[in-house]
């Protein structure tokens, strides 16, 4: 049994006169024990898809089922499974860490000491803390708050909604630390992002954009199906070089990626010479060409076309 | 960017904010210059928000000296917020304005004459390519035109130096190209951006990145020479190395 099936899952929302799309036909799984990623820019349908697996949303049309339980009909027993961290914080602000905590504990008829095993890792760094109301935490304390009060009742599969937008590089490495332990607990995992360096640390990915999903795969064979040459550049002047790059008549495609620009060619078995001249002649000094692997980032884009 | 005479639009010395006991910003000391695109970097908490805070004129540093665009930040916040322009990714445009209405409101806002921002927002309009998009709500563009429409407008008014917190978060890979394709052209022109972000790869489109940790301005070089200092390959490595050990949580 899959942890988790959406089957042609479609959702529109009416906007003014209009309506939108923002799930179209959707259709994945999840595997038992699996870290699973959906990819994808803010309006992707990310959070629909979320909604209608936490049984919150009713999907216009298609099916959908976690554990084996449909969303429509099991909702209830549904909810006893899983655990749901939204991408808003939505915790009690006037209640205390700790209440906070107890209650989700006891609405889920059990307690914190039986599970604390689950919690314990995170929960520990908040327990100076414990005291003080849920309202008047930091961004990166809420984040841990909100995690341990959607493990508290031992979910089978858990949901996370852009736990990580905002938050900076070093939080966000300890943050997918803190999966990578729950998931060695056997614990099914649907996380979102909208940070591409992210997919990496994932099993399996979906990327997604303006609610279809472009593609779905470990993230080596993603990167491994991109069917171009590569190429790093870089010269003294960057903005310059983008620009040159972008008027090269065999230029497919050039972005800034950080300290490089990447490229791809019309002509992919194009002679690198020819590339090398072109810059020279641009003026560009002490360039540096060379072919690279593509990063998932690469490929979304590319995707994206 | 065109820093020819090196002319200092930012000049902060110990500049220091306190909340009772807490130091949120420590004796911050930088200069930012003319047309130059300033990344402003730091964990969350660090202490960036307090510091741009000062800087924009909307909060009273504890001690230490600041000018902004030529103009001290404790006497003469005013023309200091006539100077300069701001987006977050929070709040940046009103949502149930259409997009003609919002380039008037903020040109108005800014002192633009009618005349003004009649033909400079047509001008903005076409070269977005937002001509049949123009008489819409803001609400109805995904957030990609959203964010480029909103960094236009804070750069309507020719302002000489323009804060950008966050602009990109969330937004698609190639549109946050996009975007920083526009940032490179307003400092080109002479606009000097000061921008905060959580992309390490956007650390490296940067002239000149500072690094807050726990209130201090712990390293500010070129993206080059801290990675050489730091001994590293990329800017997340020196990032990593320097927020690790950061005590403060946000």
């Amino acid at each position: 049994m899959k942890a988790v099936e959406l089957e042609n899952i479609f959702k529109s929302y009416p906007i003014k006169k209009t309506s939108v799309q923002v799930v179209d036909d959707v259709s994945f799984s999840v595997d038992d024990g699996e870290l699973f990623g959906l990819i994808g820019p803010d309006g992707a349908g990310k959070t629909s898809i979320f909604r209608i697996l936490t049984t919150l949303l009713l999907a216009d049309k298609g099916n959908a089922k976690v554990l084996g339980y449909d969303v429509v009909k099991d909702w209830k027993s549904i909810r006893n499974i899983i655990g749901y961290m939204p991408g808003r914080f939505s915790l009690y602000q006037d209640l205390t860490v700790e209440e906070n905590l107890e209650f989700f504990a006891t609405i889920f008829n059990t307690t914190i000491r039986e599970n604390y095993k689950l919690v314990e890792d995170i929960y520990k760094q908040l327990e100076p803390f414990k005291t003080r109301r849920a309202g008047k935490l930091s961004g990166g304390m809420k984040q841990k708050l909100a995690l341990s009060c959607a493990l508290i009742h031992k979910p089978k599969v858990l949901f996370l909604d852009e736990p990580t937008t905002g938050v900076d590089p070093v939080s966000r490495k300890e943050f997918w630390e803190m999966l990578k332990r729950l998931k060695s607990q056997g614990i099914t995992i649907l996380v979102s992002t909208p940070y591409m360096d992210e997919a990496k640390l994932c099993d399996r990915i979906a990327l997604i954009q303006n609610g279809k999903i472009l593609k779905i795969d470990t993230p080596q064979n993603i990167m491994d199906s991109f069917d171009k040459n590569l190429f790093a550049v870089r010269s003294e002047n960057m903005f310059k070089l983008l620009n040159d790059l972008r008027t090269f008549n065999n230029t497919e495609s050039c972005f800034a990626f950080g300290e490089f620009h990447h490229l791809t060619l019309k002509d992919n078995d194009i002679n690198i010479s020819d590339l090398e001249k072109y810059i020279a002649q641009s003026g560009h000094l002490n360039a540096t060409i060379k072919i690279i692997k593509p990063e998932i980032e690469d490929c979304f884009m590319q995707l994206m076309k | 960017m065109l820093i020819t005479e090196k002319e200092i639009v930012i000049k902060t010395d110990k500049l220091t904010k306190k909340f009772g006991d807490f130091v949120a910003a420590s004796e911050i000391t930088f200069e930012v210059f003319k047309g130059e695109i300033f990344g402003f970097l730091g964990a969350n908490g660090a202490g960036k928000t307090t510091a741009m805070k000062m800087l924009i004129g909307i909060s009273n540093p504890s001690s230490g000296n600041a000018q902004v665009a030529g103009y001290d930040i404790y006497k003469q916040t005013e023309q200091i917020k006539k100077s300069i322009g701001y987006m977050s990714q929070k709040f940046s445009l009103y949502e149930d304005l259409t997009i003609k209405e919002n380039i008037q409101l903020f040109g108005g806002i800014y002192g633009l004459s009618d005349k003004e921002i009649k033909s400079k927002s047509e001008e903005l309009i076409t070269k977005l390519g937002l001509n049949t998009e123009a008489d819409k709500l803001v609400a109805s563009l995904p957030l990609g035109w959203k964010q480029k429409l909103a960094f236009s407008i804070a750069i309507f008014h020719q302002p000489k130096i323009v804060f950008l917190d966050e602009p990109t978060g969330g937004v698609d890979p190639i549109t946050r190209r996009q975007f920083w394709d526009m940032i490179y052209e307003a400092s080109h022109n002479g606009i000097t951006i000061f921008v905060t972000t959580h992309y390490m790869d956007e650390a490296e489109y940067c002239d000149r990145v500072s690094i807050m940790v726990d209130g201090v301005i712990k390293a500010l070089d070129s993206p080059e020479n801290l990675k050489k200092q730091f001994n590293a390959k990329s800017m997340d490595e020196v990032f990593l190395m320097l927020a690790r050990g950061a005590k403060r949580g946000e």
